[in-house]
């Protein structure tokens, strides 16, 4: 008898949380493509949703045309994927070091990344698909240095978040003095792009972000059923038959890739990787889909913040600025609330 | 409440050691740089003697500047090791925690707002940040399980520092001529350290020091424990508040005048430690000099490996402090992270 009950609760439990995370996962989709149509139409001037996709379809390379195909669409995609490459980097590092905070901003890896692209920009002159590559493989390094030296045992994941701390504080240095000797008129791009913005993104960057983005998160969300028992801690996945290091290397390589990958676009559009996994997390009720949904977050917060930023405020802002400011009470609140509950971080 | 006295003999080592590292980094600083200066000229002209008026002129140029690395130097020592001590952390400094980040964040809104752009009021501004931005990140960290872990301050110092970097950026982003003067005094310099300075910076100093020595005794007793302390007779909560009074004041003082120079609070004191003990009343004065040294010697550094120009001293402090957060973080047990 109670067992029947016991299997008829976990039903419904079940069968509730499936409809929770479905439901998180349209509401998101019907709010994203709103903010991808607002993205698409409004602006400098305004033009109405069949202007657009007859504009898109057209032959035209000047006026109209060149403003939706060649500023308007390559900002939707790249600032898409990128978001979502954000958002479920952020996540996967969240759960793999289990704690809320070692979104890949706050440990250094993102710095890592800037560093070098403000390297190319200011002192070898080049931007582009090389800052893009440079960008990608030092934040790789940039991360293996810090996986190497935190070494192994216990306290793995504290001693990375400090030895990334750490290193972003150098890293911030170089970047300082570099904006520093930089001459005046590359240091203004160079600022803008570190605070993370669409504005120089053009169409050639579409199809190496979205492919990216596209295979790393496809790998991400196979990896997603480890992850998830991860969490219960080593002591209880081990024993399931988890193969605990691979996947967390997995994880680690296929977030990295992502972060770094849109990180050398857009730059490090702030808080977007450390805002949307606690907010997924939040919104799903810690269901299966935080993953999904999280990337999906990431997506709202850079459309939402493109939007804002060029369109509501007095000034015209980067992205970035807005995420920032977005990010910055809420991540102090997390701490408090993080240190109130008593849970060890 | 009686203390065991320290053994006499490596104190007195070390001191005479940090002395003559002391006169030595004088010396290459004074000596060294675009116009090199051979030392026995350097000699000649304290005596008087000196007859070329160009290396008496560079050599003038030189000694506010070298005097002005030396006070900072000691201040920013000094301050690390009173972080550390009231944090019981061994990762505590100005460039982690965030301290920095805020005194930037008032520096930025004087500069675009209230239209300074150097002295007494910009300092004012940078010291109020400073403070206000230590006594939030210590408080957020030591809400909750197990007080101010190294992992909580340092997570909680990045994470204000993030929140302040952003508001930074807007108000700095909009308004090129604000960036434009703020990208100079971001990274750390004591290149333009004059006499006025100088003049700013030490009664900030004074005030500093005199406070963290009278503290050092009752920093010995928290070591132990609070309750410890208590039972000691120490008023603990009094004593935090004036150390980290202290601390701050004299990073917040250097910060103000020669921008954020991160690292050196946090590696002098590790040193002083290591070698000679963890009594209070020799770490400090210990930090302080070897502070001076470290500063002057990083100075100088930057200017031989930054040729023709120079590197900021910001720059080198924090490539040679990264790798000894590392060795920390490293070194400290597992548990106590």
């Amino acid at each position: 008898m109670s067992t029947i009950s016991l299997e008829q609760d976990l039903r419904r439990i079940y069968r509730k949380q499936n409809l929770r995370d479905a439901l998180c996962i349209t509401v998101l989709a019907l709010l994203i493509l709103i903010l991808g149509i607002l993205m698409m139409t409004v602006g400098n001037t305004h033009y109405s949703l069949r202007e657009v996709f007859y504009y898109l379809n057209s032959e035209e390379t000047k006026g109209a045309a060149y403003t939706i195909r060649a500023l308007r669409l390559p900002k939707l995609l790249v600032g898409g994927a990128a978001g979502f490459a954000f958002g479920i980097a952020g996540y996967s590092f969240q759960n793999l070091l289990h704690n809320p905070l070692a979104s890949p901003d706050i440990i250094g890896v993102t710095a890592g990344s800037s560093a070098a692209a403000v390297f190319c920009i200011l002192i070898l002159g080049v931007s582009g698909g090389t800052a893009s590559a440079f960008a990608v493989v030092s934040g790789l390094i940039v991360t293996a240095l810090i996986f190497v030296l935190s070494g192994k045992g216990g306290a793995f994941s504290a001693r990375m978040i400090l030895i990334g701390i750490g290193m972003q504080a150098v890293l911030n240095a170089l970047i300082s003095w570099m904006l520093l000797i930089g001459s005046e008129y590359d240091v203004a791009t160079a600022l803008r792009w570190l605070r993370g913005s669409l504005n120089d993104v053009q169409m050639s960057d579409v199809p190496i972000t979205l492919t990216v983005t596209v295979l790393g998160s496809a790998l991400l969300l196979i990896c997603n059923r480890y992850l998830r028992l991860m969490q219960l801690g080593d002591a209880y996945a081990i024993p399931m038959g988890i193969p605990v290091g691979k996947v967390r290397l997995c994880i680690m390589l296929c977030a990295l890739l992502l972060s770094a990958t849109a990180t050398s676009v857009t730059g490090p559009i702030a808080s977007v990787a450390f805002l949307s996994g606690p907010i997924a997390v939040k919104c799903t009720g810690n269901g299966k889909s935080a993953m999904t949904v999280s990337g999906l977050m990431g997506m709202l917060l850079v459309y939402a913040g493109e939007l804002v930023g060029k369109n509501l405020l007095p000034a015209k802002y980067p992205v970035g600025v807005i995420t920032g400011l977005l990010g910055a009470p809420y991540l102090l609140i997390l701490l408090m609330n993080i240190n109130k509950k008593g849970e060890k971080i | 409440m009686q203390q065991k006295r320290f053994s006499k003999t490596p104190v007195f080592t070390g001191l005479c050691l940090e002395i003559l590292l002391i006169l030595f980094s004088v010396l290459l600083s004074v000596s060294y740089g675009s116009k090199a200066v051979p030392f026995g000229e350097i000699w000649t002209y304290f005596a008087g003697t000196l007859q070329d008026d160009f290396l008496s002129a560079v050599i003038a140029a030189r000694i506010p500047r070298t005097v002005f690395g030396l006070l900072a130097g000691a201040a920013l020592g000094v301050s690390g090791g009173l972080m550390q001590a009231i944090t019981r952390n061994p990762i505590a400094d100005p460039s982690i925690l965030g301290v920095n980040t805020g005194a930037s964040l008032m520096v930025v809104i004087g500069i675009a707002y209230l239209h300074i752009s150097a002295g007494f009021p910009l300092m004012v501004l940078s010291f109020g940040g400073a403070f206000v931005t230590a006594l939030f990140v210590y408080g957020i960290a030591s809400v909750g399980y197990g007080g101010a872990s190294s992992i909580k301050l340092a997570l909680a110092g990045a994470a204000v520092s993030t929140a302040l970097g952003a508001l930074v950026n807007t108000i700095m982003l909009p308004d090129s001529s604000v960036m434009k003067e703020f990208r100079f005094w971001q990274v750390g310099s004591i290149s333009g350290g004059t006499w006025e300075d100088v003049r700013l910076l030490v009664p900030f100093l004074v005030c500093g020091l005199l406070l963290a020595f009278c503290c050092a005794p009752a920093l010995n007793a928290m070591a132990l424990g609070d309750e410890m302390a208590v039972a000691l007779g120490v008023k603990v909560g009094r004593i935090r508040l004036i150390a980290a009074f202290a601390g701050v004041i004299l990073c917040a003082g250097v910060t103000a005048l020669a921008g954020p120079i991160g690292f050196v609070g946090l590696m002098l004191p590790h040193v002083v430690r290591r070698i000679l003990g963890n009594d209070q009343r020799i770490v400090l004065p210990f930090s302080a000099l070897g502070g001076a040294a470290l500063l002057t010697i990083s100075d100088v550094l930057g200017r031989v490996l930054g040729r023709p120009g120079e590197l900021e001293v910001g720059i080198i402090t924090a490539l040679l402090g990264a790798p000894v957060f590392i060795w920390i973080v490293w070194k400290t047990k597992a548990k106590s992270i």
